[in-house]
């Protein structure tokens, strides 16, 4: 022994022994698994311990926005000039689809009118920062800069400038938390461009790319057809690019194609993503029946975790 | 505070009487090893992260259970699973066993030179960590990658620095051993 005993001997009594504190506590965290993961009941108090939180949290990104601001400063000006080239060369290629855009709009919705079409609303949008990935090894997810001071709300769809990077999942005072469509909770309602079939794209998890799951093997479907939202979901608008189709496995014996898409966007590498808020033309959703299995079964509608 | 009175940077001999420690630094060091497992990081860092209030709570549990025990590590290991946004209590679930553990085997982890307490603390670092992938499992999550293990060893390869920064405080002064 180094130091003086700091525990005295074991007749004193020191409240409940370490094993009974270890069931007490084990069972209680046995309990919050199950209401958080079963039935997300937990929301309330996740966001208080979030408000608690956040000025260690705020405290822990000083290290890297320091570093990254040091190393903006030092960028080197070919680098700078490189890339404002490259962005003028963009935005000058672009520019001619973006003057047809907004005549072709006023034209379709003349047309639209005409047929006595209901009008499709045209979305908000807010820009965020990416400010860091998420830690958990187990799920894709992003932490963005705006939250509830925004006006952001789960569900909402976020892109960036090549294509649809995920979901936002939960809101908080001032960050958000965007699931990517690479978690393997995620699925994407898609359609083929090149064909019309409709499909969902489901995320398996880090470093493997999205499958489209529950095709048939004689689907009308190729390598490098592009992926894009159906908008059958009411969650993304239609006709946002989501993947590629890199492997295709047509496997008569199977009763699915096994069928891998690369994404698009920068899932996991954008900095700067566009929040789009919801149509505000979708109906409500129906009720659904009391004696429903799907209902009883999944308990308050929750969405994503 | 004043400097202690060695020139190596090693743990306190036998023969060295420890000042007591003070609750504030306990406190102290577990919010900064808190704040140190939120700092946001990319690949490769993010994979090889170790867990530093895993290894905080170890030591203290270890040094000092009176202050730190299953209660303070479950509470701590809430603090982590709402910074990390993961389901809550499984951070919670694993610092809770591995503060039994610690306190359990706290005499004879005690007992061993430095470096073969840090392969007896990658032992309680693993089961940590294998806890929280079954409480996923259960829950339906996918195998991680092989990265997966390497923060805990990562960890354990820390613990001799740990241990020697957290015990420099109670070190006595250079000024009480000249007199």
């Amino acid at each position: 022994m180094h130091h003086l005993p700091a525990e005295p001997p074991a007749f004193f009594n020191r409240g409940p022994s370490p094993l009974a504190r270890l069931a007490f506590f084990g069972l209680l965290s046995i309990g919050l698994l199950v209401a958080d993961a079963r039935f997300g009941y937990l929301e309330g108090i996740r966001h208080v311990a979030a408000i608690v939180l956040a000025p260690l949290q705020r405290a822990a990104r000083i290290p890297g926005e320091a570093l990254a601001a040091v190393g903006t400063f030092f960028a080197s000006q070919r680098a700078l000039a490189t890339e404002n080239d490259e962005l003028r060369r963009r935005l000058l290629t672009q520019g001619p689809a973006a003057q047809g855009y907004v005549a072709a709009q006023a034209e379709s919705a003349r047309l639209r009118a005409l047929l006595d079409v209901r009008s499709r609303y045209e979305n908000a949008a807010t820009a965020v920062r990416v400010l860091y990935a998420g830690r958990d090894p187990f799920s894709q997810k992003l932490f963005v800069d705006r939250g509830a001071d925004s006006k952001l709300a789960p569900g909402e769809a976020v892109i960036d400038a090549d294509g649809v990077v995920g979901q936002v999942t939960r809101v908080l005072p001032t960050m958000a938390e965007v699931t990517l469509i690479t978690d393997k909770d995620h699925a994407v309602p898609v359609k083929v461009e090149r064909s019309g079939v409709r499909s969902v794209l489901f995320g398996v998890g880090a470093g493997r790319p999205p499958e489209l799951r529950f095709m048939p093997p004689q689907a009308d479907i190729q390598v490098g057809d592009v992926l894009v939202t159906s908008g059958l979901d009411g969650t993304y608008p239609a006709g946002l690019a989501v993947a590629k189709v890199t492997a295709l496995e047509r496997d008569t014996g199977q009763m699915f194609a096994r069928i891998q898409a690369v994404p698009l966007a920068g899932v996991d590498r954008s900095e700067h993503l566009l929040v789009l808020a919801r149509s505000a033309a979708l109906p409500p959703r129906p009720e659904p029946a009391d004696d429903d299995p799907a209902v009883r079964k999944s308990g308050k509608g929750r969405g994503k975790r | 505070m004043a400097l202690p009175n060695t020139s190596s940077f090693s743990p306190a001999g036998p023969e060295e009487i420890l000042r007591p420690v003070k609750p504030w630094f306990i406190v102290l060091t577990l919010v900064l090893a808190l704040v140190a497992n939120l700092v946001p990081l990319d690949g490769m860092a993010l994979a090889l992260r170790p867990d530093f209030l895993a290894l905080v709570l170890l030591y203290w549990c270890i040094q000092e259970p009176r202050f730190v025990g299953v209660g303070v590590a479950w509470t701590m290991g809430l603090a982590m699973d709402v910074g990390d946004a993961t389901l809550l209590g499984q951070h919670a679930l694993a610092y809770a066993v591995l503060a039994y553990a610690a306190e359990y085997f706290r005499r004879r982890v005690l007992r061993f030179p430095l470096w073969q307490q840090a392969a007896q603390v990658a032992v309680l670092l693993v089961l940590t960590a294998l806890i929280v992938l079954l409480v996923r499992f259960v829950g339906g999550a996918a195998m991680p990658r092989w990265t997966y293990a390497a923060p805990p060893l990562v960890g354990a390869l820390l613990w001799p620095l740990v241990s020697v920064l957290l015990q420099w405080p109670q070190r006595p002064s250079r000024s009480a051993a000249t007199r």
